[in-house]
């Protein structure tokens, strides 16, 4: 006779090795997981790999064409800027950016938004209202409008475009961290703690939290995404990130005047940022799909 | 109150809100309704009814998992459900539970070892390679395998996980354990094994034990005394053979007569006798 009691999808643990094997059968997250890491080694090596310095002038690149056109050449692989700048390397120191920016938001998001997401799911009440309220009123508004909101309040900058990209973010987080967390909290391991003793908080740090980290995971992965073309968008429209610091979303807004002369100014950025979130999100998918099968196809 | 009384409980009541659909007053239901019985030291008691008859519900006031809407409960000597934060969480390593379902009383993620330091931790000095002894022992104890302490709860069986969980609640070294339908989640050759541990566990450390269940075989098997509870009122409470042979409710006669090949065992039991 076979048990008969369904194991929830939770309950199974995952190992590295079944990990390793579901990753290496998953086209998806292979590809997810291949295109992720172009883009991380382009920003830890960004020095090395780009050609020359990002922010070098020299009069006879302005406008060159990229390799492949007439009068390209190899000085030059995707041609010069308005300003004589190397396009590819500016690329490239771009995606420094974007990694940077990327992961110091989604670190703050994700542990301001855990912390208060598992404190209103497990405590409930009063402080469950309190805080949902506050994401209720968030989510009022489109992500990147409150961004905007918020950097038109403190000003443009790296500090402020971080600030308020975490800000805007955080709710995604707290919905699902306050969601995963009322539903592990009636599971039995947590009343068996109770009766052992255990206090409160530490049950939300020992039992709660380390069984919501697969849904925080997948938040996380898609959220990355999210930040870096809203970086991008937010650069482009000159809040974010200042010039000369190359990133993405600045290149596309100095390149837009400058298409006719030499359109790879934009499309060289455009390309990174396509391929990062495709990446990501490819990546995204396979650990949602991995970590509950049941959300597939979704 | 008498010195070999270990618990008792008095009037308890345990009313649940469930909220109405719009326009529609939230209705009261009553769970648990005045039920008082006692259970003595080193004894094994079975609380007995149908599903949604609020039987864990009691279990899980004893526990102090949730509290009721009246009534009173002593626990050697103890107003227990006056006890409040760190009072409580120290006196609640004498009393311990088994719950139902070893696939979700055991977290996922944590290796025996630290499910089974989950209790050490709390109620004695214990610290790492002691504690890790302590919890090998523990594992002996109840029949298993001491070098599996490094596996996670899904490399073992529901019937080994539940020895697990037995292991646990013993961990701290109750007065009373509480067993929440211990079994019903297992296959049968594994529910006998249980039952057997569960026993044999009692009787040699003079553990008392409040059994719930549904099933009246398990319970005439294991309990001494037995209440049957119908509708969270308990109908009787007495020694379970005279109840189980001469019911003196209609209920309990009727939950007799449900349980399969019961009257066949009680007339082989009356021949022997």
């Amino acid at each position: 006779m076979t048990e008969a009691v369904i194991v929830p999808a939770a309950a199974r643990p995952a190992t590295e090795r079944r990990f390793l094997g579901s990753l290496g059968r998953s086209a998806k997250g292979l590809t997810g997981l291949f295109l992720i890491a172009i883009v991380v080694l382009c920003a830890l090596f960004a020095k090395s790999i780009a050609p020359h310095d990002h922010a070098q002038q020299v009069i006879e690149w302005r406008y060159a064409p990229v390799v492949w056109q007439e009068g390209g050449s190899t000085t030059n692989l995707l041609g010069g800027d308005n300003m004589g700048r190397d396009i590819l390397s500016r690329t490239v120191m771009g995606a420094q950016v974007s990694i940077q920016v990327a992961l110091i938001v989604v670190s703050i998001a994700l542990v301001f938004g855990s912390t208060l997401g598992a404190l209103a799911g497990y405590f409930g009440g009063i402080v469950d209202t309190i805080i949902m309220r506050i994401v209720d009123f968030q989510l009022a508004f489109p992500f990147l409008l409150l961004a905007l909101i918020f950097m038109a309040v403190l000003g443009a900058g790296f500090a402020t475009l971080v600030m308020a990209l975490a800000f805007a973010l955080w709710i995604n987080f707290a919905r699902i961290v306050r969601s995963e967390t009322m539903r592990i909290r009636t599971l039995d391991y947590v009343d068996a703690a109770i009766t052992m003793g255990v206090s409160q908080l530490r049950i939300i740090f020992t039992h709660v939290l380390p069984n919501v980290l697969p849904a925080v995971l997948v938040v996380a992965t898609l959220d990355i995404a999210l930040v870096i073309i809203s970086e991008a968008a937010l650069s482009f429209l000159g809040l974010g990130v200042q010039p000369p610091t190359a990133s993405w979303g600045v290149m596309i807004s100095e390149g837009r005047d400058f298409l006719y002369e030499q359109p790879w100014i934009v499309i060289a950025p455009g390309i990174a940022v396509l391929i990062s979130s495709v990446g990501i999100n490819l990546f995204g998918d396979f650990l949602r799909d991995y970590f509950d099968p049941r959300l597939e196809r979704m | 109150m008498a010195d070999d009384v270990l618990l008792e409980v008095s009037g308890l009541v345990r009313h649940f809100t469930l909220s109405g659909r719009l326009f529609e007053k939230p209705r009261q239901l009553t769970a648990v309704n005045d039920v008082s019985f006692t259970i003595r030291r080193g004894e094994a008691f079975g609380l007995v009814g149908e599903s949604g008859s609020g039987k864990s519900t009691i279990g899980r006031i004893i526990a102090r998992l949730t509290d009721p809407s009246a009534g009173s409960v002593t626990f050697d000597g103890v107003d227990w459900l006056a006890l409040r934060g760190k009072a409580l969480r120290d006196k609640r390593r004498d009393v311990q539970m088994v719950f139902q379902s070893p696939y979700a009383s055991l977290d996922p993620r944590w290796r025996v070892r630290d499910i089974l330091a989950e209790p050490l931790k709390s109620y004695t000095d214990l610290k790492g390679a002691a504690l890790t002894t302590r919890a090998a022992e523990l594992m002996q104890q109840v029949g298993l395998n001491p070098d599996w302490i490094e596996r996670f709860p899904h490399q073992f069986s529901g019937g080994q996980r539940q020895r697990i969980a037995i292991a646990r609640a013993l961990a701290s070294g109750p007065k009373l354990l509480i067993a929440d339908e211990p079994v019903s989640a297992l296959d049968v050759s594994s529910q006998a094994q249980v039952l057997q541990l569960l026993r044999k566990i009692c009787s040699e450390q003079g553990l008392a034990m409040l059994f719930i269940s549904h099933d009246l075989s398990v319970v005439d098997h294991l309990c001494q005394r037995v209440g049957v509870l119908n509708h969270g009122v308990l109908e009787e409470v007495g020694p379970t053979s005279e109840i189980f042979r001469t019911p003196k409710s209609d209920y309990t006669r009727r939950l007799i007569d449900a349980v399969p090949g019961k009257k066949r065992r009680a007339a082989e039991r009356a021949v022997h006798a």
